[in-house]
Parts: structure tokens; sequence; C-alpha cells
């Protein structure tokens, strides 16, 4: 592949968009790609939106990109999806997790959730909808929502070349193992 | 060897293999994770200073004794470090000497946007910009090889993109590096006027020779492609520019930008039909430029203000924008960052916006939150330290107007440490009457739980001497000294209630530990944090007052038909909210049928 893929995950602090995406990213370097991954620290991460760029290619120059370039978008909670959805290209993918976390202005009652934020999405993207949050807690733990989401972006990207349980197996703890490759089984069987 | 590793990273390794046997820094976003790697290395001596002019004053002593030595900070904390930073090009190194600044455009984690290339020439120091991890790694390495034989300090300037992205980055063997022996030497290392006179002389004549040397380094290269456009740029804005123009531009990339390449611009120049400068913030390069008599066009189409991207470019510069997909607005709420469920500030912070007639004056460190909404409790907040300061400034000129306001001064246990002490004698020895509280959470938080002289531990997590914040106030003189628990909310009106009474200096510790602080089982048993239950709300209790949601804890959430709710696996059972609410209508999940 000679073009670069871009890909943005978005959600917010606490997460676990950072383990996505360093999965993602050590499986994209045992492929041979070059890559570039662009995350935020600091204040935002005390439950503010963040969001993790990674883009892989041939030869990668800059760590960000620009609005209308993602090739894909992943967000962890759909009211992100909204937030950052101008930076997809006109053909770009989005998957979505069905979950929602209110921000303070909608906890203390000054704002309401967006309604329906995710029949807009899909009127704009083509949008895959996945429900990480119960197919984590059905495997039993409710905080591997992440490593579902990644197994769907692994499936729309169609990135095969890749030994993706090896992948996990060499980055999450031993105990976490089983149940992390299940997730990401799962979530890789939510896209068509 | 390839990793993927981030420009912090990569600075760390690479001055591990380029022999350095001490580093010294104070924690601050994007700057953090050199050190916290640096710690890795047992061949190198590394600390968290209290704040970045010790760091800086250590590294020093490091050099002239003949060791490679660094020192890493954040863009405000060169502020605090340059001091020591004028004197010291003047008197030069022995062991190499590399000052890491992490500027942070577009303010991901910063109260100002400063372009630190400037201090460059300000203080006379060479200057080098990394573009990525690999120059990252590659650059330091020679930023000390530099260091060592033109005899200067050394200014390595990063940018949060530059610091937190990561790229591939090949591996070498450490170098070894023997240590310089050192002599003593009056003339060159006592910086009195008459050795500095000489001193000036000497470094000028440096900087002449590095000039020579950036027409030839290595780190400075022209990458020939299409003439009709030239672009001329450093750091991270070179990615960018080569994402945007490709091969369809050439580029003069200047790594190396303090003495500017001279030669190799005019050349550049010359060879080129159109000549952009492209530099995120400040036109540092740009005006030097310019000064030369070249034309070239910059900042008239480059924002001074925040961050670049490609796209910011390609509009700026081809006038392209890309067709995006439409948000929509309304649905998009804002997501501020909030105090965590469970973080100690938040009560204590509760109890003192109620109180009337009082300035607070506040200070960096997640309780610059005390400011936002819904809390709203801080009145001002400027630098490291000017809580203590400032507020007492408001004070006195609050008095001696014959205004009648009491000013409380906020600030954590690392700032406290870092230079709110100092404020803290001023207010002391000129008799103000300013309640400073210091938020003790046991940790310095903001930037990632980094161990300070507070807390028993090392960088290296050795235990060390803890500092006794109570004997340390007593000693300054303040009389008046009460240690309170902040989640007990009548404790702390107590305290605020008999402090803003007084008219004399005091000072509130609130001691609690930071609610994400991995807790030793000492800590966990001091506190008895491990046997706290979660808070649930009894929903055929609660009158939809709405008193809970106005504590801003994340946990809690109001609905004008369920009323509140606690979200479960948020809630930490800090028991705030329990002590808030007028009906008694949450209550500890142990105890709901009761």
């Amino acid at each position: 592949m000679s073009k670069t893929t871009n890909i943005l995950l978005v959600g917010v602090g606490g997460q676990g968009t950072i383990l996505a995406s360093k999965i993602l990213s050590t499986g994209l370097i045992n492929a041979g790609y070059d890559v570039k991954m662009s995350e935020v620290h600091g204040m935002a991460q005390r439950g503010g939106s963040v969001t993790t760029q990674v883009r892989y290619g041939e030869k990668v120059y800059s760590p960000i990109i620009g609005k209308g370039q993602a090739n894909i978008i992943v967000a962890f909670e759909k009211m992100e999806a909204m937030r950052w959805i101008d930076y997809l290209n006109l053909n770009g993918k989005l998957v979505v997790n069905d979950y929602q976390i209110p921000s303070v202005p909608i906890l203390t009652g000054e704002a309401q959730y967006p309604e329906e934020i995710i029949n807009d999405l899909q009127e704009k993207a083509a949008t895959t909808v996945i429900n990480a949050g119960q197919i984590a807690a059905k495997i039993g733990n409710p905080k591997t929502q992440n490593v579902v989401m990644l197994g769907a972006l692994i499936q729309s990207l169609q990135i095969d070349e890749v030994d993706w349980e090896a992948v996990i197996r060499d980055t999450v703890k031993p105990r976490f193992i089983d149940i992390n490759i299940e997730a990401f089984n799962k979530g890789k069987e939510m896209v068509e | 060897m390839k990793k993927l590793l981030t420009g912090n990273e990569a600075v760390a390794r690479g001055a591990y293999e380029a022999g350095i046997t001490l580093a010294a820094a104070y924690p601050g976003t994007p700057s953090t994770e050199i050190l916290e790697n640096m710690a890795q290395y047992k061949e190198i001596y590394s600390e968290w200073s209290p704040n970045e002019k010790v760091a800086v004053e250590v590294a020093i002593g490091g050099s002239i004794a003949g060791a490679r030595s660094l020192a890493a900070m954040k863009h405000v904390g060169v502020n605090v470090a340059a001091d020591p930073m004028f004197t010291f090009a003047y008197t030069g190194v022995n062991g190499g000497f590399v000052l890491v600044s992490a500027d942070d455009p577009g303010m991901h984690s910063s109260q100002n946007e400063q372009d630190n290339r400037y201090y460059a020439r300000h203080a006379k120091m060479p200057l080098i910009e990394p573009s990525d991890s690999q120059e990252c790694k590659d650059f330091i390495k020679e930023a000390f090889d530099i260091s060592e034989k033109f005899d200067v300090p050394i200014l390595f300037r990063m940018t949060t993109r530059v610091c937190h992205s990561k790229g591939l980055v090949t591996f070498d063997e450490r170098q070894n590096v023997e240590m310089k022996p050192y002599h003593k030497d009056i003339p060159k290392y006592v910086a009195n006027p008459a050795n500095g006179r000489v001193l000036h002389t000497k470094l000028e004549q440096k900087l002449i020779e590095l000039e020579k040397y950036s027409n030839h380094s290595p780190l400075n290269r022209y990458e020939w492609h299409d003439k009709k456009i030239g672009i001329i740029t450093s750091g991270v804005a070179y990615q960018y520019a080569r994402e945007v123009f490709g091969e369809k531009a050439s580029y003069l990339k200047l790594g190396f930008t303090f003495p500017l390449p001279k030669e190799m611009i005019k050349t550049f120049a010359d060879e080129v039909d159109k000549l952009y400068v492209i530099e995120e913030l400040e036109p540092y390069l740009e005006t030097q430029i310019k000064a030369m008599g070249i034309e070239v066009i910059g900042k008239e189409v480059i924002p001074v203000c925040g961050e670049l991207n490609p796209d910011i470019i390609a509009e700026a510069i081809l006038g392209q924008k890309r067709e995006t997909v439409e948000k929509i607005e309304e649905k998009v709420v804002g997501r501020p960052p909030t105090m965590c469920a469970g973080c100690p500030h938040r009560g204590f912070f509760y109890e003192l916006s109620k109180k009337k007639n009082v300035v607070v004056s506040g200070d960096i460190g997640c309780y610059t939150l005390g400011a936002a909404a819904p809390l709203l409790t801080t009145d001002t907040v400027i630098c490291m330290g000017a809580s203590v300061s400032a507020g007492h400034g408001f004070s006195k000129a609050f008095q001696k107007n014959d205004i009648d306001t009491k000013v409380v001064s906020v600030i954590g246990d690392s700032t406290f440490f870092h230079s709110g002490i100092t404020g803290l004698l001023d207010v002391v020895y000129n008799q103000g009457n300013t309640t400073v509280v210091i938020l003790d959470n046991r940790i310095t938080g903001m930037t990632g739980h980094q161990e300070n002289p507070g807390t028993g531990y090392t960088l290296g997590g050795e235990p060390t001497t803890q500092v006794d914040l109570v004997k340390l106030c007593e000693g300054i003189g303040v009389k008046h000294i009460d240690v309170i628990n902040p989640l007990d909310l009548k404790q702390t009106n107590d305290a605020i209630e008999k402090h803003l009474g007084l008219n004399e200096p005091s000072v509130i510790i609130t001691k609690w530990p930071c609610v994400l602080k991995k807790s030793k089982q000492d800590e966990i048993a001091e506190y008895d944090l491990a046997n706290r239950q979660k808070s649930i709300v009894i929903s055929d209790a609660c009158k939809k007052c709405k008193m809970c949601v106005k504590i801003g804890c994340p946990a809690i959430s109001y609905d004008q038909q369920k009323g509140a709710t606690i979200e479960s696996s948020m809630c930490t059972g800090c028991e705030v909210c329990l002590q808030v609410c007028p009906f008694d209508a949450i209550k500890k999940a142990g105890e709901q049928h009761v």
C-alpha cells in the first residue's frame, strides 16, 4: 500500500483508547508499515474529549491529520463521534459505540444529551453501530469495550496480514489475554 | 532494532546513548515522560527537582563537574530556570549540557503558548529543533557533541506534537563517554563582573564559530525537488509541509536554528522562485531571514496563534480546503475537563465557594479546575506559585484601600514545594493576613503522578525523607495551622470559617490522597481506602433539589423524571454528595436497606 491510511480514535478520558491504539500500532509495525501516532496528555485526560490519531503507510510524515482526512473514525462514545465527524473523509467509514457518557453540562442539567445521534450519524456516513458495552458485559469484563471496538476497526479496514491475537498476547497482562482475544473476535464479528 | 517511541522516550534513549550520567527535571506537560523514561537507565542519576531552576542548576553542577548532563521542563518552566541559563551561557560547560524545553503550541495543557526559540537568541545558547522521534534521538546526541566542542550549553526545543507523537526509532549502543576531569578554574566558573566581561566577549566569538558550524551542520539540510516553491521550515512544521507539498516544493529543513545557517539560507533563496517560511507560533526564522534582506512569505498567511496542521498550511498557501462531512453543532455538548469522581479537592472547593466577600487566588494543577463550572470558586490563576504571592498582593492592596475582603490562596503540594514556599515566607515576613490552603493530595497529580518532596519517595521509587508540611510552615513563622480531611465537609467548613476570622498569616492543609493514586499498603491503611462503600441515591427520598449536582461530580447525573442518580462504576465512595444532600436521600450502598 503506497497511500497513507488515517485512523482516528475518539472517546472520553479513561475509556482505554490508549491500549487499543497500542495494539493497533504494534500490529501495523509488525506488518512492516511506517507508523506515526499522536495522542493528547495532561488536562484533557481529566474526563475531557480525547483523540488518538494513527497513520500508516510506506512513509508517513505528519503525525496529525486535518478535517476530512480520516479513512475511518472509531468512536468509543457516540456524542464524540459527532464532535469529530468533520475529520472523516467523504468516503470514510465510521464505527461507533452505542454508548453514552454525559459531560458536566449534561450532568448538571444545563444541557441535554443529544437525542437520536446514531440516526444522524448514519445519515451522514457509512456507519457501523456496535454495542460494545453489552458485548463486553456478556464476555464478563466491561473494561474490554476498547478491544471490542478495536476488533471492529480491524475488520472494517481488513488488515489481515497481521497476527492480531499474537499482538494482543504480547501487549496485555497474562490473565487478561483470553478475555481480550474474545472481545477482539466479537468486535470483528460485528462488522460485515 | 526499531521501536515505536514518543519524542520524549526518544530523547531519553538518545541521552542514554550519548553517555550522560545526570538528568534533572520538574514534571510538566508535555515534557514529563522524558525523566520518567530516563529513570529506567541505571547508568544515569535521575531526579525530580522541586522546580525547574533547581533542575537546571543541578545539571549545571553536573556539567561543571565533568558529566554529560541534561535538564528537562515545559516551556513555562524555562522562565523559572532562566536566571542560571543566561549566565551559564557565558561560563560554558565541562561535560556536555542540554536544556530540553517542551513548548505547548495550542495550549493542550498550559497557560500560554510562548515560543521558547527566542530564549536561544536572548540567552545566546545554540538552538536545536527536532521534527520527529528519530530526530529527537539523533539530535540530542549531536547536541552533547556540539556542547562540548564549542563549550556552550544547548537549548533543545520540542513541541507537544514532537513530544507526544510516536514514530519508529532505530536504537544504537550507549557510547562510553568518560567523565571529563574537573579542574578548578575561577575565571571560567565564577561569574563575577570582572570574569563576566571576559566571558561575554568569548561567547560572542563562540557564536561566530557556531554560525560557521551551522552552515555545515548535519542537522540542516536541503531537499531539492521542484524549485518553483521553496520552503524554509523547522520542527514539526517540516512534517506538515512535507505532507502538503510532497515533492512539489524544495525544502531547507533546519534542525540547528541558532545561530542560523545564513549561507545555506542565501543559497536556497537564490535557487527557488517563491520562498515561504513555515513555522509554528512566532516568526522566529522569518524575522531573521527578512533582516538578511531576503524576500519571504510567512506570517502574512501562516497563523501566529495556535498549533499548525497540514490543512492550515494547505489552505493558507494553496487555498485548498477539503470537503468535509458536516457536523450538527447543536448535537454536540461541550466536554470540559473536570475533577475526577472522588477527587479530594471537590469538597474543599464546594465549601469555599459558599463563602461571601472572599477572593480565591488559585494556582497551576488539577485544582485549576476550581475555577470551572459548577464550582466557579477561583478568581485568578497566573503561574506556578502565584496563588500565595499574588494573594498576598491582593490582600495588601485591599487593606491599603480600606476594602474588607479576605483572600484565600489555594495551592497543591507539589506546586507549594515548587514556588509557594517563598510566597508564604513573604506573607509571614511582611505580616500579611491571607489564608494559604495547601491541597496535599500526596502526589503531583495533573502531570500523571510524580513523586515530590512530600511523598516520601524519589523518581526511582526509593524511600526518602518526607518533608513535614506543618513543621515547615511553623518554621517559617505561621502560628495558625490546621490539617483537615477535605472529604469531611463539616471539618472543612469549620476550618475555613475559623481561618477567615483570623487577621494573621494562616495555613490549612487538606490532606487526602489523589483518587487516581496507586497508594501503597501503608497509605491504604492510614486512610482506610480499602473499605470504602459506593454511594447510591434512594430514589423515593430524592426531592430533586439538585444540591448534589452542584458539586460537579462526573458520577452524578440529574434527570427531570428520575431525579439524581449515581453511576456505580464511577463512584469511589468519597461520600461528599452524601453530606451535601439535605434530604438524606444518598446512602452508602451497604446501608440501602436500613
